[in-house]
């Protein structure tokens, strides 16, 4: 055989090694619980706490049946009671078992956040159950999985044009969509859209024969803070789509900057900021 | 790629008859000379096509959907894609061998999309000088990234097994056009900016004013968007002016009626183009404009339950940057402009 570096047989094992065995059971979707992955997963954030199963007035997690494009496939975790300094999410952890890097995203909120809910899009590998946990302030944990079907032959997690994505790099649009329907009275939270340009490449990929070799280059944190308070942060990977974009909620008082700042694994950074007053 | 010295691994071969004897089809694992020959119509001088199944790539099919052809010369042949799996390619290797006795020089592979390229290993074990692989400059590096993919949908979905030096990349690159001497015949290769892919190529036979158009052409199948809504479009445009007497699409019947056979697909992207620009307009989600936008009435395209919902996600994806610089007035950017974004072509 022809030798390759360790880290690319290593990542090569991640993505594939599941293929070998168990090809019915990665199609059924059958058994959450004894995923392999999901096991270590959670061994590895939650060790042994308790982990209950999402009722419907917690959180729920919004997938399509099927990834129709690999490489973009839109997913909502939306949580059921508004943030509140007695009551609030803290965490959203979303897990896509299959994916060469399971742990996807871990978003973080406050009671300034209004509403914990967070919309954005994701590659998918392979079939394979999604998970989103909700890690409330008084530390319980809460579950909802979902199974995700991979999409067919000619769609693939990579982007569609490399060599675009890399042409405006670090590029943003941010913008307020409005007031939604929230569930707090006299003060309702306010939506806002995050849009990054940047390719988000795994780094995974490469020919053994021909060396082509895209190098990992993905976003891997994004902070949104309006008058300088935190009200959501992300830690993600390029499990995150192409053009990484993110819809999320803010309470906003007053007339304050709103302000994302955005960090990607070669340590560049970007940000934007817009003006924001709730119109009387 | 453009030539760069290629050796073949010598465990190749063995690997693939391996791969063959594993996969489906069990009377196509007898090597070359007991292959059943894949169907194909002379459909000019010269020029030989094999219809793939309008279906999606899948075991049931054998991964036989896309449309694969030759163009024989005086001195030799160019096959024009080799199949969705290395069995209908060494089928195709067979048909060729029954239609000629003259050495396959080139194998064109249009673009880096598995149902069209997986067969390209059927060409490579032979005793005869190899032939040239030419692709767009584009391909090699896209198919480096999918690759590993394919493989695993391979295995999971074909029950094929496949080393990943099975896969063939190109030999030759095109940056934007190319032609090949077959004698007494050449082919215009012509690579186009990011379209149904970021690697597409078409390929010319002067002689007989034939078009493979590869997949920038569908008829019947639905079209399946994998790179620019806005450059397949515009690629549309440029091809209309071809002088063509035979239309070879990607997937679908051959057609002498060019350009009005390229219309309907031309509706179906135009539709598309004005929905999703629609829809995020009204500050629809991507999720909400999937569910909503829907094929156009009328319209008699197969496979839209399969493809049509990953269209609109890769539109939207594409259309929701449009509008993205704000206008700057007394400020000439010729390269900012949103509605054109700067691209580098040909790789």
């Amino acid at each position: 055989m022809i030798s390759m570096p360790r880290s690319f047989a290593v990542c090569t094992v991640l993505l594939f090694g599941l293929c070998a065995g168990a090809q019915a059971e990665i199609k059924s979707g059958d058994n959450p619980e004894s995923s392999v992955v999901w096991q270590k997963v959670r061994a590895s954030l939650f060790q042994s706490r308790p982990i209950a199963a999402a009722t419907d007035d917690v959180i729920s997690l919004e997938v399509p049946v099927r990834a129709e494009d690999a490489a973009i496939v839109p997913i909502a975790i939306k949580t059921r009671f508004p943030q509140t300094s007695a009551r609030y999410v803290d965490k959203l952890y979303l897990i896509i078992d299959n994916n060469p890097s399971p742990i996807s995203a871990v978003f973080q909120f406050t009671p300034l956040s209004g509403q914990a809910d967070i919309e954005t899009r994701v590659r998918i590998d392979e079939y394979t159950h999604v998970r989103a946990i909700a890690e409330t302030n008084d530390g319980q944990l809460h579950m909802t999985t979902r199974f995700l079907k991979a999409s067919g032959g000619c769609s693939a997690p990579p982007g569609k044009d490399a060599q675009a994505a890399l042409a405006t790099l670090g590029r943003m649009k941010f913008r307020v969509e409005g007031e939604t329907a929230g569930t707090t009275s006299g003060s309702k939270p306010v939506l806002a859209q995050l849009m990054i340009s940047h390719p988000n490449n795994s780094g995974l990929a490469m020919d053994q024969m021909t060396r082509l070799f895209t190098p990992a280059h993905f976003v891997r944190q994004v902070r949104i803070t309006f008058g300088g308070q935190l009200v959501m942060s992300a830690d993600v990977d390029f499990s995150i789509s192409e053009n990484p974009n993110f819809r999320f909620y803010f309470l906003p008082r007053g007339e304050a900057e709103l302000k994302a700042e955005v960090v990607d694994s070669n340590d560049l950074k970007f940000s934007s900021a817009l003006k924001y007053r709730r119109p009387d | 790629m453009a030539g760069v010295p290629f050796r073949w691994p010598r465990c190749l071969a063995l690997a693939v008859t391996s791969a063959l004897l594993c996969g489906p089809g069990g009377a196509a694992a007898q090597g070359t000379n007991n292959v059943a020959p894949l169907a194909v119509t002379q459909v000019k001088p010269g020029v030989f096509v094999h219809l793939g199944a309008l279906e999606d790539w899948a075991a049931a099919n054998g991964g036989d959907v896309a449309n694969l052809g030759f163009v024989v010369g005086s001195r030799c042949v160019a096959v024009i894609d080799t199949g969705g799996t290395p069995a209908v390619g060494q089928a195709l290797r067979a048909a060729v061998e029954v239609a000629t006795p003259l050495p396959v020089c080139y194998v064109v592979n249009t673009h880096a999309h598995p149902d069209h390229m997986l067969g390209s290993v059927a060409f490579v074990a032979t005793n005869q000088s190899a032939p040239r692989f030419v692709a767009s400059a584009g391909f090699a590096r896209t198919l480096a990234a999918r690759a590993p993919y394919y493989l695993n949908a391979l295995q999971r979905d074909f029950g094929i097994t496949l080393p990943p030096a099975a896969i063939v990349y190109p030999t030759l690159g095109v940056e934007k056009s190319l032609d090949i001497d077959l004698g007494d015949r050449v082919l215009t290769l012509r690579a186009w900016p990011t379209a149904h892919t970021d690697n597409d190529l078409s390929v010319y036979d002067q002689r007989t004013r034939t078009l493979f158009a590869s997949d920038l052409l569908f008829v019947r199948h639905v079209p399946v968007l994998d790179g620019n809504l806005r450059g397949w479009i515009s690629a549309m445009a440029e091809l209309k002016q071809l002088d063509v007497a035979m239309l070879v699409p990607g997937h679908g019947p051959v057609s002498s009626d060019w350009p009005a056979v390229g219309d309907a697909q031309a509706d179906y992207l135009n539709a598309l183009l004005r929905d999703t620009r629609a829809a995020i307009k009204d500050r629809l989600t991507i999720q909400q404009a999937v569910d909503r936008i829907g094929v156009p009435p009328g319209s008699q395209w197969l496979l839209t339950d399969r493809f049509h919902r990953r269209n609109v996600t890769a539109a939207f994806a594409e259309l929701e940057w449009e509008d993205d610089v704000p206008p700057r007035p007394a400020a000439p950017s010729p390269a900012g402009s949103s509605a054109q974004p700067a691209r580098t072509t040909g790789g």
